[in-house]
């Protein structure tokens, strides 16, 4: 494959951000939203025909005689070389997830793009301040995001990782004069720096022990005959995983150093990705605008995590302590989120929290994936669902985002009863809905039952537990569904506009991503993305993700999201009491669930009171008053000497002298008395 | 032993010598202080010609006294208002003076008596050195001959004169 | 020899206290031609005493009475530009070059 295209996804957004920050304030709004568009535009149709090059152009660079799809490295220069074996190289890579990635990122991007031209105006058409530094920020993200995906490198792979966590800061505080955004921007920094310290520290171990950096040193090995092209290999894995069996110090802390590091890189994958404990920054992200939200918070850079433990797949499969680890925190959040996201008010909040229990289902997918079941089907599952998810769940944001950009508010409370004045939007977040429920034939449902059946290969109690949060899932959907189109008439204050569709760019993308939503679910992931290129299904067809279904799974969980929906439309298609004398029969459950389990409490509690307290106060007291002290001391010191003895630098000619004559008199008398 | 004239030379010569020496730093009018400063010079180029240097004598005379005298009396005359009286001294810059004074005159004195009290009591017999002599000395240029200073000197005055004429003139 | 170098002794103490307590400038540079002139006498008794015939003291003599009238040109010229400046010659007001 020729290397003009995959450098010129990663130029574009890169120019797009340096024009748009450098001269963007310059130009009118409307240039500078185009140009942003536009750009993501030629980005989308570029990674297009990469994507489909690489999944369907039949080149022997990226599919195998049998059938098996490769890793193809585009592109890998060398950017620093500090010692002949220390070297960072920045490439492309090209096999089956990044090139998945390659279809879900541009599109979102490019929905989002089109759609803030219509979002980040007030209802008589002007632009809301900073809109050039938006599209900047927003090209910014995209950049970075596509360079992570391709990386070829791990440390490539972590540069890109902070850019994206820097230009998500960006966005989140995007309306820097809330005071709101900005602790909100601020703590998902803290949060995710603090993770990546710990992918820092596992990038390290891995490197230091295994001296490479690289992808393909690490999970692949060379193909015979080909340059830059790589097979998934357990036997290089292997080779790893025996560089940890033999270094000096195999085990540390009753775990092997190989699971350590792997550990370590899951960390900065549960930052980013909001995983528990590290979650709690994701819900606050919600106050950045509602595009950001459907592209970083939803859609792309917090599948970042689960990416990471796919791409180091064949790794963990060598440890599978490590994702055992990964299924319990999954399976934990999953749930946890779910508990939570039935009883927000925020309508951002609940698809929030709905983002991370999906997130979660991915990563429990990733977890309980293992070669001998389905040839790895949880991989697969994973895979499918982050691109599903990533369609639906940006539709129900930017859904969410048109209803906002209406009623002015967060809060279901103020809207209520809106599905007669927004016919599009209610069909596109009724398709949504279904799509994340898992109904069959939207997308949810396809992907969703394949991380089932990957979970009841695993362990029935996992499987079970998952049923679970899926039906919780389809629950406080159509909770937050009716909530926001039923319950009651939308009554329409005085002097107010009427609730009403949006202008085409806001309500195209919203079209476009309900389409795919209804359609992605056909797409024969099992064929295209599998862990080691080796495809699932021997004759593909559009139906062949149906005619493969393992039925008895998916009618159980198809019945079990129909009753939740059920349940949902008892309990909330009308306004009635019902659900308050639910929360009155368990008040403590509901308190629970309402305050996010009270995490936020638990980490003010221990930053404000165990760190701040118990370790800066007396670092800080430190700080102050020893070295400090010291410092001023020496200063005092030096201002008491020069002031004592300033007297001797009087100016006055006469004093010198003076002091210089009776000088010169004593050493005279002085030398006269020893020389008697 | 010298002559009595001789005796009584010196101690015109020695008390004048202290005498205006000590007028000329204690008087109030600086202008009276210039003109005790004359009268020690005077004294001096005395002494030069009782000891026989009458070349000596006569530049001291011509320098010092025709020259940087009138100098002082010029400057004085260009700086000063009429009547203008030094303040009288603070009793603690007196005392400093005093001290640095009186503590040069012990060690020094004492060095002198202690040393060269009995040194060269007689005057030894010399001839004044004669014009051509000093004339010799001064443009040669063997050992203990001086063209080279002497050139030193004549640069040092050029630059001098250039000196004083910038950093006096009127901007 | 002694009779001759008390007086200049004497004269130098007098340059001495001249200087460190005069005020005006240009008595402290008369106190000082005081100093010069006492160690010329010393220059010129030293060498009639001890060296007869000889004429280093002499010489030496002869060019600082040069030196004394050129460093006088010159202070005086200082003086007289400080005068201009500051409408004065005491020592005790020239601080303005101290900050």
């Amino acid at each position: 494959m020729d290397i003009t295209i995959p450098i010129l996804i990663l130029a574009i957004p890169l120019f797009m951000f340096l024009l748009l920050g450098l001269t963007g304030m310059k130009m009118p709004h409307w240039l500078a939203g185009t140009l942003g568009t536009a750009g993501m535009g030629t980005v989308l149709v570029l990674s297009y025909i990469t994507a489909l090059t690489y999944f369907y152009g039949g080149s022997p660079q990226f599919i195998a005689e049998n059938g098996e799809r490769l890793q193809a490295v585009i592109f890998n220069c060398t950017w620093l070389q500090f010692t002949p074996s220390l070297v960072i190289k920045l490439g492309f890579l090209l096999d089956p997830i990044s090139a998945l990635m390659l279809i879900v990122i541009p599109t979102i991007s490019f929905m989002v793009h089109l759609y803030s031209m219509g979002y980040m105006r007030d209802h008589h058409g002007v632009y809301e301040h900073g809109f050039q530094r938006f599209y900047a920020f927003l090209s910014l993200f995209s950049f970075s995001m596509l360079g992570l995906v391709v990386a070829t490198n791990i440390f490539q792979m972590y540069i890109f990782w902070e850019l994206v966590g820097a230009s998500s800061y960006l966005l989140i505080g995007f309306y820097y004069k809330k005071p709101s955004a900005v602790s909100a921007s601020k703590k998902a920094f803290i949060v995710t720096r603090f993770a990546d310290l710990g992918f820092l520290i596992g990038i390290l171990v891995l490197s230091y022990y295994t001296g490479t950096f690289d992808f393909m040193q690490l999970t692949s090995a060379p193909v015979d005959g080909m340059e830059g092209v790589y097979q998934v290999s357990e036997q290089t894995a292997l080779g790893v995983k025996n560089i940890f069996a033999q270094s000096a110090a195999p085990m540390f802390m009753g775990a092997s150093v190989l699971t350590w590091a792997l550990v370590l890189i899951f960390m900065g994958g549960m930052g980013k990705s909001a995983m528990m404990p590290l979650h709690i920054w994701l819900p606050d992200a919600m106050e950045g605008p509602t595009p950001v939200s459907a592209l970083i918070h939803a859609a792309t850079m917090v599948v970042a995590g689960v990416y990471l433990v796919a791409r180091l797949y064949p790794l963990y499969l060598m440890e599978t302590t490590s994702l055992d680890i990964i299924v319990v925190v999954g399976a934990l959040t999953a749930f946890y989120a779910a508990m939570v996201a039935c009883a927000q008010i925020d309508i951002k909040r609940v698809l929030a929290f709905s983002t991370i229990s999906q997130i979660a289902f991915m990563m429990v997918s990733l977890g309980v994936s293992r070669p001998e079941f389905h040839e790895g089907i949880g991989y697969m599952a994973g895979m499918f669902h982050l691109f599903t998810h990533a369609m639906f769940k940006a539709l129900l944001f930017l859904c969410a985002g048109a209803i906002i950009h209406v009623v002015g508010s967060n809060d279901y409370t103020a809207m209520h009863g809106l599905r007669k004045f927004m016919p599009i939007t209610n069909a596109c977040f009724l398709i949504g809905c279904l799509a994340i429920a898992g109904i069959i034939p939207f997308a949810g449902f396809f992907s969703k039952d394949e991380i089932l059946v990957a979970c009841f290969g695993h362990s029935i109690f996992w499987y079970i537990w998952m049923s679970a949060v899926a039906g919780l899932t389809a629950f406080y959907m159509f909770r937050l569904y009716y909530l926001i189109f039923w319950w009651k008439e939308h009554k329409v204050h005085e002097g107010h506009h009427a609730p009403a569709d949006q202008p085409w760019t806001m309500t195209l993308p919203l079209v476009i991503l309900a389409a795919i939503s209804c359609v992605a679910g056909f797409v024969p992931m099992g064929n295209l993305v599998t862990w080691n290129g080796v495809p699932m299904f021997e004759h593909v067809n559009f139906f062949t993700n149906l005619t493969h279904l393992n039925w008895s799974v998916a009618l159980v969980s198809l019945a079990v999201a129909i009753v939740a929906i059920i349940i949902a439309t008892v309990m909330y298609r009308k306004e009635n009491p019902l659900p308050d004398r639910m929360a009155d029969m368990f008040p403590r459950l509901w308190d629970w669930c309402h305050h996010r389990f009270y995490w936020d409490e638990l980490y003010q509690f221990i930053t404000h009171k165990i760190i701040f307290g118990c370790i800066s106060r007396p670092i800080a007291w430190f700080d102050r008053h020893i070295i400090d002290g010291a410092m001023d001391g020496l200063a005092t010191v030096t201002n008491k000497a020069s002031y004592a003895i300033r007297g001797l630098q009087s100016g006055k000619i006469q004093m010198y002298v003076w002091v210089y004559l009776i000088g010169a008199l004593l050493l005279a008398a002085v030398t006269a008395v020893c020389l008697m | 032993m010298e002559s009595l004239g001789g005796i009584i030379m010196y101690w015109v010569i020695a008390l004048s010598i202290v005498i205006f020496s000590v007028l000329t730093v204690t008087t109030r009018k600086i202008l009276r202080s210039a003109t005790y400063l004359l009268f020690v010079l005077f004294a001096t180029a005395a002494l030069y010609f009782k000891l026989d240097f009458e070349f000596l004598g006569a530049v001291q005379m011509a320098v010092y006294a025709g020259g940087i005298v009138v100098l002082f009396v010029f400057s004085i005359l260009l700086t000063s208002h009429p009547g203008d009286n030094t303040s009288r001294l603070v009793s603690k810059k007196r005392l400093l003076g005093l001290v640095a004074g009186v503590a040069t005159l012990v060690v020094a004195g004492w060095a002198l008596v202690s040393r060269c009290a009995d040194m060269a009591a007689q005057l030894p017999v010399m001839d004044n050195p004669t014009m051509h002599q000093i004339g010799e000395t001064l443009m040669g240029t063997g050992k203990g001959e001086y063209l080279l200073p002497f050139e030193a000197i004549s640069v040092l005055l050029l630059a001098c004169i250039i000196g004083g004429v910038t950093v006096a003139r009127k901007r | 020899m002694i009779y001759y170098l008390i007086p200049a002794l004497l004269m130098f103490c007098c340059g001495v206290y001249g200087f460190v307590t005069r005020k005006n400038m240009i008595a402290m540079l008369i106190s000082l031609e005081l100093m010069l002139n006492a160690v010329d006498i010393n220059f010129v008794v030293f060498n009639r005493y001890l060296f007869p015939g000889q004429m280093e003291g002499m010489f030496f003599t002869l060019f600082a009475i040069a030196i004394a009238a050129a460093e006088t040109a010159l202070a005086i010229a200082i003086i007289i530009n400080v005068f201009r400046a500051a409408r004065n010659v005491d020592v005790n007001d020239l601080n303005k070059m101290k900050h």
